[in-house]
């Protein structure tokens, strides 16, 4: 379907991107990728009378090591992602999982920061960057707010951001040495979103687990901590032991939705399959 | 109200005013007669109207003809004129890689990229590159043996060449 009419207004700096926000009085949105809103615009889901693309502001280009952290702009479109070697050795679980988000020619547009603020509950990064206790970084005409990931999914499409605030980028803390990663997911088709997924990290020394992070997607309104399953790996090896009872107590921490012909208790299952397979791996590669 | 928009189209300088619900595929197809780039669904998920923006696949269907602006866009028309993908195209026909031909544009771009960023993929990933691309009735073995074979063409060439 054609899109309704709006007017388009770019954004040069984010002092400009506020200003043209607040002057739309609400009915503004902003546009980096384009990839989820001008399909929601398509299917008349929204009719903003402006968008404004903030895909050129210098703030959101870039991904760059800060002291202890990878700073990753928010403009970083996903095959960027994908390929870059700073997010491949510091921030493994993004480019880990970029390769299951969408299609090589979405991933070619679309960009983190739109995917974050997007918030969809079967979308990979946000689980991603809750897994790597990442901090997001939000500026609005009231400055710098530092939001760590934990804090910013609220609920289904809902985050933390303040109408007219902008992401402007993902703080992602350097992880020690020892520590290991897992991703993946359970999708009906190759590119499509996930029917349920799993992002896990773990810190490893003399081969006892510590900090474990475990995160699932695609189970809820929003991305989940799986606190229960990490406490369950808490101080002990990884092994069929302790992955048995990460598996069992996501009953505790899962409580999800009740789809006609995708009922919870299968939803839990496929979850508890896919959490399986995930740790196994990672104890694989200690 | 219409925006000025300034892009590069298949090699040549585009200025045109156009409505920013305009979208890349319908400025192409409407304003400057490039039909080659197909419209399916509209949604960014059957991959027909393809095109490369700045080097790389897009879907026109989901870019807006204004965020084009200083780019350059290649669309199959260009790759007819330049003749790049000529020996893709004459794979597809001798391998059966098409039927009604609504999908193999789109398809064209999806491998031309592919086949310059990995000119050795393998058949997986020849099938990940393709997995945007719907085709409706030929089935995607043909279309795989059509790139798979264009690739392994293209690497004798080089090895002539050399
Ligand atoms: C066919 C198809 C399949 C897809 N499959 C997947 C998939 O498997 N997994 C997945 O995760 N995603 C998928 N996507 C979504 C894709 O990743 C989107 O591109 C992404 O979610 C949104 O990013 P964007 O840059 O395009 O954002 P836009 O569409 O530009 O924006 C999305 C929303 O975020 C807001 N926004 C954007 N940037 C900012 C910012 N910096 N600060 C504040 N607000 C901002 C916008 O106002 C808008 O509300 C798919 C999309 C399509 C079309
Ligand atoms: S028309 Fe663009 S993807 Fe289908
Ligand atoms: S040849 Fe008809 S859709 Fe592919």
């Amino acid at each position: 379907m054609k899109l309704p009419s709006f007017e388009f207004l770019r954004a040069r700096s984010l002092a400009e991107a506020w200003a043209l926000h607040s002057d739309a009085g609400g009915d503004a949105v902003y546009l980096s990728g384009g990839h989820s809103v001008v399909p929601s615009m398509a299917l008349r889901l929204q009719a903003p009378s402006r968008l404004i693309d903030i895909s050129q502001i210098a703030e959101l280009h870039g991904v760059e090591l800060q002291g202890e952290t990878l700073r990753i702009g928010a403009m970083t479109r996903h095959a960027e992602v994908l390929a870059n070697p700073l997010i491949a050795r510091h921030a493994p679980l993004l480019s880990r999982a970029a390769p299951h988000v969408a299609h090589p020619a979405i991933r070619n547009r679309g960009t983190i920061g739109g995917n974050l603020a997007l918030a969809d509950p079967a979308s990979e990064f946000p689980a991603a960057v809750l897994a790597m206790r990442a901090e997001l970084e939000v500026m609005g005409p009231e400055g710098r707010r530092m939001i760590a990931a934990d804090d910013f999914f609220l609920d289904l499409y809902e985050t933390a951001l303040i109408p007219g605030e902008v992401l402007t980028a993902i703080h992602v803390p350097l992880p020690p040495e020892g520590r290991v990663f897992g991703f993946d997911e359970i999708a009906r088709r190759r590119g499509d979103y996930a029917m349920v997924g799993v992002a896990a990290q773990a810190d490893m020394s003399d081969g006892v687990v510590s900090d474990a992070s475990v995160t699932l997607f695609s189970v809820g309104v929003t991305p989940m901590r799986a606190a229960a399953a990490q406490d369950a790996l808490e101080g002990a090896p990884l092994s069929t032991d302790s992955i048995a009872r990460a598996q069992a107590a996501l009953a505790t921490d899962l409580d999800p939705p009740d789809d006609p012909g995708f009922p919870a208790e299968r939803r839990l299952q496929l979850a508890r399959v896919l959490l399986g397979r995930v740790l196994t791996r990672m104890e694989a590669v200690q | 109200m219409k925006v000025m928009l300034s892009t590069t189209v298949n090699g040549e300088q585009v200025q045109e005013a156009v409505l920013p619900r305009t979208s890349l595929a319908d400025f192409l197809r409407e304003d400057l007669g490039l039909t080659g780039t197909h419209l399916g669904c509209e949604m960014g998920a059957c991959g027909a109207c393809l095109v490369l923006m700045d080097g790389v696949p897009v879907h026109a269907c989901l870019v807006l003809a204004v965020q084009a602006e200083g780019s350059t866009v290649e669309t199959i028309e260009g790759l007819n004129e330049t003749g790049a993908a000529a020996d893709l195209q004459a794979r597809f026909h001798d391998r059966n890689a098409l039927q009604c031909g609504f999908c193999t544009n789109g398809m064209l771009m999806s491998a031309q990229a592919l086949l310059e960023a990995n000119p050795a993929p393998t058949r997986d990933e020849i099938r990940d590159a393709l997995s945007g691309n719907y085709c409706r009735c030929t089935g995607y073995e043909a279309i795989v043996d059509a790139i798979d074979t264009t690739a392994r063409d293209r690497a004798a060439r080089t090895e002539a060449a050399k």
